[in-house]
């Protein structure tokens, strides 16, 4: 048990910029689940893609099991024993169950001995799959399940799960640990990568603490508080948002019986979702990766239009307006992803800034463009949410996450929403810009406006939400206080296990 | 080992510095291609680059600048402003040819009527009839999502048997003794687009290229409509976000670039080539595309770059004539020219370093 | 009507078809690896004139075959080399090599206008070709004929059950998961736009030695463009390319045998009727909603 499997030694990798691995130590040993604990941007994903070949070190060396280790490709790696489930990025929708699984192995068996396999093998773990089926149409816990199977077959030593609970139910969560908790007593080990702090107290053995490329300290996360660990994670506190206790005004948002057909092949179809939004009121939507999540927020932003009575804006049916007329009636939004559709990334953010705030700001002239005027928006948003870029004519792209989702939040909080509504508000952002971002999003509220907040992120939604829903398969329960809900029963809202069970023995 | 990096953001010096480039490297090659010719490369080049400006006989060649140009920059600049939307226009070549055909057509109706309103019927005739054959791929891909690259190329194909048709049948000049090819324009005055200027070359398409190109340039930096072809070209799903709507986009970018190439070929058939004949289409709307890269999809630049192609144009036929370089030569130099330019567009957005052998 | 023979119009529609499979496969394995190559027409132009050249000097319609897919080759190099290395948009450098690909068949075509070239053997399949009817139709045709068949079901075959499809398949779907799995998504991608350019070659050189045969300038007529076409109208399927091929194939026969007919329609408009109903075919696929592989047409670089 007790045998060094992998050791990192002095590991240490540059980008242009910025140093992502600075002179990292530490060792994992056999059968153990080890914590890889650290912040957005602190280097975890380029160790882990240096441990998985993806990426080569500028210095410093690897041994596993006491040889030097370094793997010249993911297929040395995997040939090692070296297995890894990524956060995104490594299934392919439009191949099957079996053809995914074939591409993670060096030589996989024929097709339909390996499909026997995967049904043989997920059962065990209680993790059922149908090796026929088309990836793209599978839930995001599902799909997670297909990574994990994809490892296993391979009978690793060493398993890498990069942020794997970010697209799980508590209830699946619970289940994905007891299947880790096996797999390190038959001597696998696993190296765990997370910023959730008690999720790594309530699984691991060892933790590793990253922060900006550097190991600060190791740790035994059962016997450390979770407030030690974020400070080593973080370096320094932040102030937990504030809120202000306010009665809610009268509803801004009424949606009912909203159903949409899936809008791409692999997107998820909405099915007759109603909810209200008071003025002044936070209503969080959890639920996992992929349920409808992107959907939602095109039916309210206006880029899928319904009958118009489906989406009320103070009463009045707005379901038929575009995205302009809607922002017109002080309807704002914010989607997920930054890079393409809040943003332009090779616009500056002056022409970002018109993206959204052409016709609120007055940034036009008779369909001319005022270009001082939106240069001084975007100043003005850059200034008061604290966006670190050399100015307003730089690209977009050029931001780091944190500093580009302040500036398109900023960029709708300054135009003074009357509803505002936003996902995944702080997802791929660090703690400080985070707690900026979810401050706003209460003062935002404190001031009148009605927020639907959509995030993955429970802690987030029980940190601001007034309410509480969850999105399910395009369903949407019925809103609950959020103040007194259980994780167990906000898990029942998203859906529990599915149909996740615990391993078999 | 030789090592690309993204630039955080696209690169000012580079993206003006590219075509000049671009245009150098394809001389050397152009140069090496035309001694493997056997002709003296030096030469050559200078036949083609210099000479139609500076040489002997340049009064004759500078006006002959304007009126190849016209047509390309008239045509690369409407379709600057589709490829800037990501929408492929590239049936220009069909455009044009429509609207010759619509606006000679209206022009050969009203023969023999002298009056001042013929040349102007026959012109919006003419950006009708381009506008109409760029409507076809435009409505078809926002009704059913057909490929606009591959409908507009077909017709261009539709419209040289078009063309054919036309001056084998309704359009053949009557008093042409059985010749094909319709009545010249040029001798019916009330419907030809003469020089405005004589001796200039400076006819009724040079001007309606100059203020094509003013209009475009107000419009992509100015005016909100210019911006959303923008965003719609680079990140389409945000500019769904902003409130543009697709569809409006891709008539509004094909049919100004159709009515654009259909008033080229109108000016065109109206002035230089004087009538409807079977092979009155030399390929501009192609080269136009040419012309648009070159010139970065940007007004300006395709100013620079129509002169620049109506030159290789020229001289090439004067290489032609007095070298006795192949005219296939000429049609190759200006592909390369695209490649090339295509090739070292890489350093607007990438930095090239050169790293030792990373240690495995 | 009554002049047209069935079994020769059958005939006429397999060698009519021929060029367009060729090239629409190559194009098919180009895209399903996620590569949108508009070039088609250039490269089989090119291919048209190198094995036209090639056969005419050497006598021999097989070097000159060879010669067509290695010059195919050669030109989807280029467009290899624009696309994944310099990183250039792919729809710009599609037109550049079709462009560049009609200047560069012209020059190189310049001595050999109005020669004939060596002619290719039909392929003698003895009894076979005198079953009536079916004979004729079917067994007796030159061996390119039966070769792009094969070529069918070996690509077919190639996408469906082996491993490098199923890598082919992998990186066309989705290229930042098939690099972060280890696949090389560059040389994959390069492999499969040199046998597009190889098809397309073929594809070529069929036009210029068996189906017209001579060299003229331009004589591909669209029906590189015809092959992206085909691509899209078989949903990226290999087999269907085959009906799609056929289908064009018929058309350009009936009219072309209309045309000899002495048909009441000017030559002109039958000559347009395969580019119409390219665009009818475009129309009709539409409502089909198969997905075109996910990775098509977008730039790769591996970046951190």
């Amino acid at each position: 048990m007790t045998q060094t499997l992998l050791s990192i030694s002095d590991v240490t990798k540059a980008y242009p910029g910025v140093i992502a691995n600075d002179a990292v130590s530490f060792d994992i040993r056999e059968g153990e689940i080890h914590a890889l604990l650290g912040e957005n941007g602190a280097g975890k994903s380029t160790l882990v893609k240096m441990i998985y070949g993806l990426v080569k070190p500028d210095s410093g060396s690897m041994s596993l099991r006491g040889a030097p280790f370094a793997p010249a490709s993911p297929s040395a790696a995997r040939a090692a024993g070296v297995a890894m489930v990524f956060q995104h990025f490594s299934l392919f929708d439009a191949l099957s169950v079996a053809e995914n699984v074939a591409l993670g192995m060096e030589h996989p068996p024929p097709m339909r001995a390996l499909s026997a396999r995967i049904r043989e093998v997920s059962e065990t773990y209680g993790l059922p799959l149908d090796p026929g089926r088309l990836t793209g149409d599978l839930s995001a816990g599902e799909r997670q399940r297909v990574e994990i199977i994809r490892c296993l077959l391979q009978e690793p030593r060493l398993l890498i799960m990069d942020e794997p609970t970010s697209v799980l139910t508590p209830q699946e969560v619970k289940i994905l640990f007891e299947t880790l908790r096996r797999l390190a007593s038959e001597g696998v080990a696993i190296l765990y990568i997370s910023h959730k702090l008690e999720e790594i107290r309530a699984l691991c053995d060892h933790a590793t603490i990253l922060r900006q490329g550097r190991n600060v300290g190791t740790c035994t996360p059962r016997e450390t508080p979770a407030r030690a660990m974020a400070e080593m994670m973080v370096g320094s506190t932040f102030a937990t948002p504030a809120r202000t206790a306010h009665a809610p005004g009268d509803v801004a948002l009424e949606v009912e019986g909203l159903s949409l057909p899936a809008p791409s092949a692999f997107g998820t179809a909405l099915q007759s979702i109603g909810f209200t939004v008071r003025r002044g009121e936070i209503l969080g939507i959890g639920g996992v990766a992929g349920n409808g999540q992107d959907e939602l927020l095109a039916a309210l932003s206006g880029e899928i239009t319904t009958n118009a009575p489906t989406v009320r804006l103070h009463g009045a049916p707005a379901g038929h307006l575009g995205p302009a007329e809607r922002r017109r009636h002080g309807l704002l939004t914010a989607p997920e992803e930054r890079l393409g559709h809040a943003a332009a990334p090779d616009m500056t953010l002056t022409e970002n800034a018109l993206l959204t705030g052409a016709d609120r700001e007055g940034l036009l002239a008779r369909g001319f463009v005022r270009w001082g005027a939106a240069r001084a928006f975007a100043d003005a948003v850059i200034a008061r949410f604290d966006v670190r870029t050399p100015g307003p004519e730089t690209a977009a792209r050029a931001l780091s996450g944190g500093n580009l989702q302040k500036f398109v939040i900023g960029r709708e909080v300054l135009q003074r929403p009357e509803v505002f509504v936003v996902n995944q508000p702080t997802w791929g952002v660090d703690a400080a810009a985070a707690a900026a971002i979810r401050q706003a999003l209460l003062d935002l509220a404190a001031e009148g406006t009605a927020i639907l907040c959509i995030s993955q992120d429970l802690d987030e939604l029980m940190e601001i939400s007034d309410r509480f829903a969850a999105l399910n398969e395009g369903r949407l329960s019925p809103a609950r206080p959020a103040t007194g809900l259980s994780v167990e029963e906000i898990g029942l809202m998203m859906g529990g296990a599915h149909d996740m069970e615990v391993a078999h023995v | 080992m030789l090592m690309l990096e993204k630039r955080p953001q696209p690169s000012r010096i580079w993206t003006w510095a590219t075509p000049p480039l671009a245009v150098l490297v394809t001389m050397i090659a152009g140069g090496a291609l035309f001694a493997a010719l056997g002709k003296d490369p030096v030469e050559a080049i200078a036949t083609i680059f210099w000479k139609p400006l500076f040489g002997e006989f340049a009064f004759y060649y500078r006006p002959q600048l304007l009126i190849k140009a016209a047509p390309l920059i008239l045509i690369a600049t409407g379709l600057s402003l589709g490829f800037r939307a990501g929408v492929w226009n590239i049936g220009a070549e069909g455009q044009y040819i429509l609207g010759a055909l619509t606006g000679a057509g209206v022009g050969l109706a009203l023969y023999p009527l002298d009056s001042a309103v013929v040349f102007p019927l026959m012109v919006i005739a003419g950006a009708l009839g381009g506008w109409a054959w760029a409507m076809v791929p435009a409505l078809l891909k926002v009704r059913f999502g057909t490929n606009e690259i591959l409908v507009s190329l077909m017709l261009v194909y539709v419209a040289e048997q078009l063309l054919a048709a036309m001056a084998l049948g309704p359009m053949r000049n009557p008093d042409g003794h059985g010749f094909p090819g319709s009545r010249n324009l040029r001798d019916y005055p009330s419907a030809h687009n003469a020089e405005i200027i004589e001796g200039t070359g400076m006819h009724w398409g040079v001007a309606a290229a100059v203020i094509a190109v003013t209009a475009a340039y107000v419009l992509l930096s100015r005016h909100i409509l210019g911006f959303q072809i923008r965003l719609a070209g680079q990140a389409p799903r945000a500019a769904r976000f902003s409130g543009v709507r697709p569809g409006r986009l891709v008539v509004v970018c094909l049919g100004t670039s159709g009515a654009l190439a259909g008033l080229a070929g109108l000016f065109e058939v109206a002035g230089p080539a004087g009538q409807v004949s079977i092979d009155f289409n030399v390929g501009y709307g192609f080269t136009a595309i040419i012309v648009a890269f070159l010139g970065r999809l940007h007004p300006v630049g395709i100013a620079l770059a129509g002169l620049l192609m109506a030159l290789t144009y020229i001289g090439g036929e004067m290489a032609q004539s007095t070298l006795g370089l192949p005219a296939a030569a000429i049609q190759l130099f200006q592909g390369m020219l695209l490649f090339f330019l295509l090739a070292v567009d890489l350093l607007t957005n990438y930095r090239i370093r050169f790293r030792k052998k990373e240690a495995a | 009507m009554g002049a047209i023979d069935p079994a020769l119009l059958l005939a006429a529609l397999v060698v009519a078809a021929t060029p367009i499979l060729l090239a629409a496969l190559g194009e098919l394995v180009v895209e399903r690896a996620g590569v949108l190559n508009l070039g088609v027409e250039g490269m089989m132009i090119t291919g048209a004139i190198c094995g036209f050249a090639v056969a005419v000097n050497t006598g021999s319609p097989a070097i000159g075959f060879a010669a067509a897919a290695g010059g195919g080759a050669v030109l989807a190099l280029l467009f290899a080399l624009l696309t994944q290395l310099a990183l250039a948009n792919q729809v710009a450098s599609g037109l550049a090599l079709t462009l560049f690909g009609l200047g560069l068949s012209s020059l190189l075509g310049q001595g050999y206008v109005g020669i004939k070239p060596p002619s290719t053997p039909r392929l003698d399949l003895g009894p076979l070709s005198d079953i009536p009817f079916l004979g004729r139709v079917a067994f007796s045709h030159d061996l390119m004929v039966y070769l792009a068949l094969a070529l069918v079901a070996a690509v077919w075959a190639m996408l469906k059950y082996t491993r490098a499809g199923l890598i082919l398949r992998a990186v066309g779907e989705n290229h930042d998961a098939a690099h972060a799995l280890g696949y090389r998504v560059v040389r994959v991608r390069v492999l499969a736009i040199l046998f597009g350019g190889a098809c397309a070659g073929l594809g070529g050189a069929y036009i210029s030695l068996i189906r017209v045969p001579q060299w003229t300038e331009g004589m591909t007529a669209g029906a590189g463009w015809i092959a992206l076409a085909l691509v899209v109208f078989a949903s990226w399927k290999a087999g269907r390319v085959l009906l799609g091929a056929w289908l064009f194939g018929g058309v350009t026969v009936l009219q072309l045998n209309l045309q000899a007919a002495g048909f009441a329609i000017p030559v002109e408009y039958l000559s347009m009727s395969p580019y119409l109903i390219t665009i009818l075919v475009l129309i009709i696929m539409s409502a089909d909603k198969s997905r075109a592989p996910g990775s098509l047409g977008r730039i790769f670089h591996a970046s951190q």
